[in-house]
Parts: structure tokens; sequence; C-alpha cells
């Protein structure tokens, strides 16, 4: 369903030019769950930033469920992402002055969803991820791993295709990390493809399928036996 | 995105900063309550002015001696001549006109007035019987002047108000006799108060016939004569035929005749472009306000750098973000503007009870310009902040750079 063909991504740092990306090659399937590794520097937000249409390549070509997505315009872009992709950052990114349910609905009201279905989506998500007694709270109201579940719930609301995590983990300890890991993994029981971004070899060794990167190029991609 | 959920995530936003956004109002509202105040008070100056001259008289039209030149020099004042006289004939003859109603003939002088050893300086109108209806005046006790030829000098007066109360208190003064000058006039009436009315203070003035006064004052020219048409349509004919009676006993054109509407109109022009430089001067403080708002607007771009990257990450192209900063800009300056509503009519309400006489109400087109500058002034600097926050790079906006 995500296919890149020889995607490559410079950036002009004053008169230099920095590959963040090289001559990218890759496939992903529905329900897939990959896991992007490799030291700091290695072009990982890079890729994820691109599969998520948050950044463009400045060569090769994206497909994404079979349509070609790299020149769509602006607008056509965040309509994609509005429908079919859901971010999950290291930093969380939840509006401090929203609470947590309002959060959850930011992308339903951005997407001009009635207000009745909204509260109804957001109802069933607040439920499912456990935060009934949190639905009325603001960020700075909640733990670290509460407020990675309102990401993550936020990031779902719109039933998207695809879920990019950039470290979901990193600010998190290490029970609350591998509480919403386990929470991001039974989504891909749903067929959501989930691509995880991760410094911690251990986390990123329980995806079925890992990514290897050095220097903006991909040096191993392995799926792990069952 | 629907407007509704626009507007309510964008007071979200104005409520997250409550004091920069109180400040920010608060500045939009004093912009248009100084339009508001200003023009209501400018307002009030002018039709001030325009009752004052109402309360002259209706439909009038008046004749003074002399010609009045707006552009050059007269004829008058290159031969050293003085104007000839209006006579009490000529004022006569004016009402030779169809369009003429009545007449009132006007001298004007100061003399002693005296009663046993009281006396004091007055101001002594010379007229006829006509002059109470002219000038819209009223008698408190007794009658006018006695209707009858212009040119009979009878021995009676008619008295303004206060000097009855200086000259004989509370005690009867009609059918007394004082002294003006070297003459005795008999009180036949007492005017009724009506206070100031161009400058000119009917309550301290001794009103004697027309004839009576040319003798006291030795005079056979009259200051004015006031001419009432009989409606507002004739009064051009009116001024036209005064003219032309005058310029034929005169054989030339030594008189000027100005109409009430036509002062009216100027004076009406002056206090308007007035009202509107003070309301304009006011205006700019709104403007002062919108470069306030853009600055913040600026701050609160900067400041939300990131929560603009989640937006577009979350789905929301440029356009919507721009237009969730417009309606934060159209949310101040419109709440602004109202509250700047209220404060400037609870000003003029004040300023017309500390000044009663002054008819203070904000026209209506200074309250539409100011609602529409601010909200105008509002969107327009609000432009530039919400195009950089549309324009952002969610990648770098996302992580803060
Ligand atoms: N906006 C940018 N301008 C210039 N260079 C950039 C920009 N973004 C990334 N880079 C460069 O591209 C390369 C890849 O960056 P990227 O953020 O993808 O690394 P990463 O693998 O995510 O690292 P980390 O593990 O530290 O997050 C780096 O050398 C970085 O300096
Ligand atoms: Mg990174």
């Amino acid at each position: 369903m995500i296919e890149l063909q020889n995607v490559s991504r410079t950036f002009t740092v004053g008169d230099q030019q920095v590959a963040a990306l090289r001559d990218i090659n890759m496939q992903l399937g529905e329900g897939e769950y990959l896991s992007i590794m490799g030291p700091s520097g290695s072009g990982k937000s890079t890729l994820l930033n691109l599969l998520g249409l948050l950044d463009r390549a400045s060569a090769g070509t994206y497909l994404l469920d079979g349509g070609n997505v790299t020149d769509l315009s602006d607008v056509q872009q965040a309509h994609v992402r509005s429908q079919k992709i859901g971010f999950v950052f290291q930093s969380f990114h939840l509006v401090p002055r929203l609470t947590a349910a309002q959060n959850i609905e930011l992308p339903m009201m951005l997407a001009g969803i009635p207000a009745e279905e909204r509260k109804q989506r957001v109802a069933e998500l607040i439920a499912s991820y456990g935060l009934s007694e949190r639905a009325d709270h603001r960020p700075d109201q909640l733990s670290g791993g509460q407020r990675q579940r309102v990401a993550i719930a936020r990031a779902t609301v719109m039933s998207p295709a695809v879920l990019l995590a950039d470290e979901p983990t990193g600010n998190l300890d290490r029970t609350t990390g591998w509480e919403v890991l386990k929470l991001l993994e039974q989504l891909t029981e749903r067929g959501i493809t989930l691509v995880i971004v991760t410094h911690d070899a251990e986390i990123g060794a329980r995806a079925l399928r890992q990514i290897h990167m050095l220097d903006g190029a991909i040096i191993s991609d392995e799926k792990r036996a069952l | 995105m629907k407007l509704a959920d626009t507007l309510y995530f964008a007071s979200g936003s104005l409520r997250g900063s409550p004091t920069r956004t109180l400040l920010m109002m608060l500045a939009m509202s004093i912009g248009v309550a100084a339009v508001v105040v200003l023009t209501a008070l400018g307002e009030g100056a002018r039709r001030y002015v325009i009752n004052q001259f109402s309360s002259l008289g209706t439909n009038l039209v008046i004749v003074l001696p002399g010609r009045s030149e707006t552009a050059g020099i007269g004829a008058g004042m290159m031969t050293g001549q003085t104007p000839r006289d209006i006579t009490l004939d000529d004022a006569e003859a004016l009402l030779r006109s169809t369009a003429v109603k009545r007449i009132a003939p006007l001298t004007i002088g100061s003399a002693t007035l005296s009663l046993d050893a009281l006396n004091r300086e007055v101001v002594v109108l010379g007229s006829t019987a006509s002059l109470l209806e002219v000038r819209h005046m009223a008698m408190s006790i007794g009658r006018f002047l006695p209707p009858g030829d212009i040119h009979e000098s009878a021995s009676v007066c008619v008295l303004g108000i206060k000097i009855k109360q200086e000259l004989f208190g509370n005690n009867q003064a009609v059918g007394q006799w004082v002294r003006l000058g070297d003459r005795r006039f008999r009180v036949i009436g007492i005017m009724s108060s009506q206070g100031e009315s161009m400058g000119f203070n009917t309550d301290e003035v001794v009103i004697v016939p027309v004839a009576s006064a040319h003798q006291l004052f030795n005079t056979a020219g009259l200051f004015r004569v006031l001419i009432e048409a009989k409606n507002r349509d004739v009064i051009e004919q009116a001024k036209r035929e005064a003219e032309e009676i005058l310029f034929q006993r005169h054989n030339e054109k030594d008189v000027t005749v100005i109409t009430q509407d036509a002062v009216l109109a100027t004076f009406d022009r002056i206090l308007t472009a007035l009202t509107m430089a003070v309301g304009g001067i006011a205006a700019i403080s709104l403007a002062v306000a919108g470069v306030l708002i853009m600055n913040v607007m600026l701050i609160a771009v900067a400041q939300r750098v990131k929560e603009i990257g989640l937006l577009k990450a979350l789905g929301a192209p440029g356009r919507q973000i721009r237009n969730l900063f417009f309606a934060e800009a159209v949310l101040l300056s419109g709440i602004g503007s109202l509250a700047g509503l209220v404060l400037g009519y609870a000003g003029s309400m004040i300023i017309g009870q500390i000044y009663p006489s002054l008819p203070v109400s904000p026209p209506w087109w200074a309250v539409l310009a100011a609602c529409g500058t601010a909200l105008g002034t509002g969107i327009l600097f609000s432009v530039w902040p919400a195009r950089r926050a549309a324009r952002l790079d969610p990648v770098a906006a996302l992580s803060g750079r």
C-alpha cells in the first residue's frame, strides 16, 4: 500500500547540500508492523515525515494506496493526511488549553465532521483507552503515559490506514513505554499499518519487520519470523 | 472545518491568554469609544447651533444695509460712501412681494433706563407688532407693541423679564412709566423668559416702537428687516423680490439679503466637516489599535508554532490555519468594538448629563464607520500574521524551529 521509488531528500544548509535520505526504495503492505532504527542523524525522522506527507522528496516517487502522491498540492496533501495518516510524537504535542476529549476530537473538527458524530466517536475511544476519568482534564493534569494515550486516541480517531510514531516511548519510563507500545501493537491487529522510529533495540526488535538506516540509506531490511 | 467550530476554536485560543486578549480589546474599544464620543460632541454642537438658528424664527429672510461683496472690494469702499439707509418706507414696501407673509423692521441701540433713582444701561430694540410672531417670542404679562402705523412713535415699551425684575422686583410693572434716555415710556407688557439665543438675551432688552427708537437714537436707518416668507418654498422668491424692490427704490444694489436657510446650511457644512475631522482623528487611534493587533498576532503565531505544526500534521490545510487566525482577529475587534460602543454611548450620556443644553448623540454614520474601521483594521492587520502561520513548514513547526 506504500511504495517509495528512488526517493532522496537533500537539505540546503547555507551553500551546502546535506543528503538526509539517499535513494530509498521500500514497500509496505497493509497491516504491516515496521520499526526503523539507526544512529542519530541517519534520516529516520526525515523518512517518517516523507511517509506522512509532512515533507516532500527531492527526487523519486511516492505511491500511497496505488495513487501517486509525490506531486500533490499542499491542500491535497493535507486532505490525505487528514484521511489516511495518524501521527504520534515523542513529545505528545497535545494542545495545552484543550481537554483530553477536545484534543482527541481535534482531527474530526478540522475535517468538518458534525458535532454529534464527533462526540460519539470520542466517547468510544476514551472508554477503550481507559481515559474515562481523565476526559475533562487538560494535558498538564495528565501523566506522561496518559498524555501519550490521548495522543494515540487522537491519531486513530479518523481511522487512518497508516500510523507513524516517532520515538513514541522516548519521553516515558520503561513500564509506561511498554504499555504504550502494546497499545500501538494492538492497532495492527485491526489492519493499521504501523511504523515506529526508535533508538531502543529492544523495542525495535518487537516489530515483525525492521529497517536499519545509516547516513540516509537503508542498510538492512529484515522480517522476523513469527 | 465548520464556521462555528472555527469561531469556537479561535475563541478558545483567545481565552487561553486572557490578559493579552483583554488588553487588545481595551485598545480596540477605546478607539471606538473615542470616535463615538467625539462625533457625538461634534454632532451635538451642530444640532445646538441649528436649534439656536431655528429658534430665531422660521422661513426667515434677513435684509441688512450695505452690499457685502464676497469677492474683491465693494463699490462703497472705493468711493468712501457709507451705504444708504434702509428706511421704514423701504421696509413697508417689502410687503408688496407676494411671497412675504410679514415683516419686522429692527433698530438696535443702547440707552439708559431709569425708574426713580434706579437706572441701568439696556439694549433697546425698535420694532413693530409683527416682531412677536416673526421672532417666535412670547409674552408673560400684558400686551406686545400695538399694531398700527409704522411711523407712529408711541411712548410704550415692553420689558424683558430680567429688566422687569431688576427695576420692579415683584411689584406690578405694567401701566408704570419708565424713562428711556430723555423720554418717558409706559410699560405695556413683559416678555416671558427665553434665555440666550445667538448671543442675544431677550430677557435683558427693552422693546419700543421702531419710530420711537429712531427718535431716541436720532437715526432713520434700520439695523435689519426680518422678513417671514409665506412658506419654505417661496423663501428664494422672497429674497429675490426683496432685492428687486429695494433696487428699484435705491436705484442701486446697496443691501444684502440673506436667507436663514443659507446661513444654516453654511453652519451645517462647517460643523459636519468638523465632526468628521474629529472623528477621523479618533479613527487614527483605531489604526494604532490595529497595529497593536498585528504585533500581538505575530507574537501569538510565534508562540503557537508547535500548535500550528500539529494542526497541519492533523490534516489542516494552510487556508484553514489562516481562517483560524482571521477568526481570532474578527472576534477581538468585534467584541472590542461592541465594548467600545457601550463605552462611547455611556460617555455621551454622561456628557449629556453634564451639559443638558447640548443634544449629544453619536451620528449613525460615525457608529458604523467606527465599527467598520475597527473590524477592517483588525482583519487587515491580521492578514500578514495569518499568512505567516499558514505558510509555516509543518516539520520545522513541529520541532519548534
Ligand atoms: N530542516 C533541516 N535542515 C537541514 N538539515 C536537516 C534538516 N532536517 C534534518 N536535517 C539533517 O538530515 C539528517 C537526518 O536527520 P533526521 O532528523 O532524519 O535524523 P534522525 O535519524 O531522526 O536522528 P535522531 O535519531 O537524532 O532523531 C541529519 O544530518 C540532519 O542534520
Ligand atoms: Mg529523529
